[in-house]
């Protein structure tokens, strides 16, 4: 019996006939594919899961700049205004963001982080998971079920297009890991498979045309804010999927729009730190290696 | 690349800044470094595309570095590697190079020599999210991506040699994922790497080395 799937209908298709979830249909595919039991695989995901929430809680932590001088230290800001007395939209607004800022900061620091499904994009999972611990709405058992539905999500998106920044821009990176952490946001809190699929679609669909620009190719501006953004559009995604919003395109279609958009995607926007923010004047003067300090 | 793993997507666990320029890279290093029978002493490292443009910023050199002292991505080392590797004696040079548009933008050629004398030189891609593709080896193209047990074979085209390697992989029931055999003319030298389901018994790998073509035979484990 096979439970390898290549598409989003594929994946449904699985999940209607044998009336699973689609972390059971990525965590059996698991299982024959490494001939590895499943109580083993959902301890190594628990174990990823314990490894995002330290580089969340290292990441909180920071207060020194990076060695480019680029990014540091704004996790925590998020995080006191957070706490603060009024802050916009509640405490959990603006926590969520330093969640994502957080894992960001600590890999520019040669911290050690978990790449979900890159590093660049690695605070986005964490951040939408731990929101949901710190909500009661999961424990890392659960997580590690969500995460392999982000997982399940990935697959489809790693077989027909990329999660290379140098291959499709920043759509591959942090559009796949918003993808995937719609999903798990939908799985987490009860969705079918279908509305989870949903999720996916509207985040990824919602992040076409993101290009990877990185000043001085580091992984820091925009890397940072933007994991620190897309954790909420992840929310944002789960939130129209679980009210029922209808979503057009499916996400099949929307994986082959970001490997076409990624292909179409000029080199100088892909990695290469020869256009947008890196050549801006601003760009160039911090891509010199000349660093400051705030 | 038809298959992709759960682990693949989340993961590996690793020291930042970047998946592809950083652990990929690493990974890159630790499978040249397997080729060789002993600690390489030199490096000449050529970087391809985007590997070329930000390296720097992502520590591609440290990372391509931590991965030839056979670091995993995930060891802390990482930063200080171009001063382990001093340690360790291992001197290396790098450079830009263009490869052309048939490689990944995310590509290194990596030229190594051991002290013992042994050369390999390996073209390897990142291909994202810190997976990687050993694409050439000693100029044989080939493909190997470090998700399974590998044995690379550097022997002389000769009619029954597969069967052999086959025969022999049967006998300790080594399941092949994959065997990729490259020559670059008929009857002449030949590559041929065999990704597997199991590690081989030490007993396997040399009689695999005493098949009368082999030249060569080197295991590359699995990557963390």
């Amino acid at each position: 019996m096979s439970f390898d799937y290549s598409s989003a209908v594929e994946l449904l298709a699985l999940c209607e006939s044998r009336s699973l979830r689609i972390w059971e249909v990525a965590l059996r595919r698991e299982e024959i594919e490494q001939n590895v039991e499943a109580g083993i695989l959902l301890g190594r995901m628990e174990e990823y899961y314990s490894k995002m929430r330290d580089s969340v809680r290292e990441g909180l932590r920071i207060r020194r700049t990076s060695p480019s001088g680029l990014s540091g230290g704004d996790a925590a800001k998020l995080l006191a205004y957070s706490e603060s007395a009024n802050p916009l939209f509640g405490a959990r607004f603006a926590r969520t963001i330093a969640y994502g800022f957080a894992v960001l900061e600590h890999n520019a620091q040669f911290g050690r982080i978990v790449a979900t499904p890159t590093a660049g994009s690695a605070g986005i999972v964490p951040a939408c998971l731990l929101t949901l611990e710190d909500e009661g709405l999961l424990n890392s058992e659960s997580a590690a079920r969500c995460l392999f539905t982000a997982a399940g999500i990935g697959v489809i998106i790693g077989k027909n297009a990329s999660f290379s920044g140098a291959r499709g821009g920043c759509q591959a990176e942090v559009g796949s890991a918003s993808c995937m952490a719609a999903a798990a946001i939908v799985e987490a809190m009860g969705g079918t498979p279908a509305r989870a699929c949903d999720a996916a679609a509207f985040a990824l669909m919602n992040t076409l045309g993101l290009v990877c620009d990185p000043i001085g190719g580091y992984v820091e501006v925009p890397c940072v804010s933007r994991n620190g953004m897309f954790a909420i559009h992840s929310f944002e995604a789960a939130v129209m999927a679980m009210a029922g919003a209808r979503c057009v395109v499916p996400l099949d279609d929307v994986v082959l729009a970001m490997r076409d958009i990624g292909r179409r995607m000029p080199r100088a926007l892909k990695e290469t730190s020869e256009g947008g923010l890196a050549t801006t004047p601003t760009g160039l003067l911090y891509g010199s290696g000349q660093t400051f300090k705030r | 690349m038809n298959t992709i793993s759960a682990f693949d997507v989340i993961g590996p666990a690793m020291v930042g800044p970047s998946s592809s320029h950083t652990a990929g890279a690493v990974r890159i290093g630790r499978m040249a470094r397997a080729l060789l029978a002993a600690p390489p002493c030199r490096a000449e490292i050529d970087l391809h595309g985007s590997f070329a443009a930000t390296g720097r910023g992502h520590a591609t050199d440290r990372a391509l570095v931590a991965g030839l002292l056979d670091f995993p991505p995930d060891d802390a080392r990482l930063k200080d590697s171009l001063d382990f590797a001093k340690e360790a004696g291992l001197s290396f040079h790098f450079q830009n190079c263009d490869l052309g548009e048939d490689f990944h933008p995310n590509t290194a050629r990596i030229k190594l020599r051991s002290a013992g004398g042994e050369e390999r030189q390996i073209i390897g891609s990142s291909t994202g999210g810190g997976r990687v593709a050993i694409v050439e080896v000693d100029r044989y193209s080939t493909l190997f991506d470090g998700n399974l047990e590998t044995v690379v074979l550097w022997h002389r085209d000769t009619p029954g040699f597969l069967s052999k390697v086959t025969t022999l992989l049967a006998c300790v029931e080594a399941n092949i994922a994959t065997i990729r055999t490259s020559r670059n003319s008929r009857g002449a030298d030949a590559l041929t790497v065999i990704e597997l389901d199991t590690v081989l018994p030490e007993d396997c790998l040399s009689l695999l080395g005493k098949i009368p073509s082999t030249a060569c035979l080197r295991r590359v484990p699995r990557q963390p």
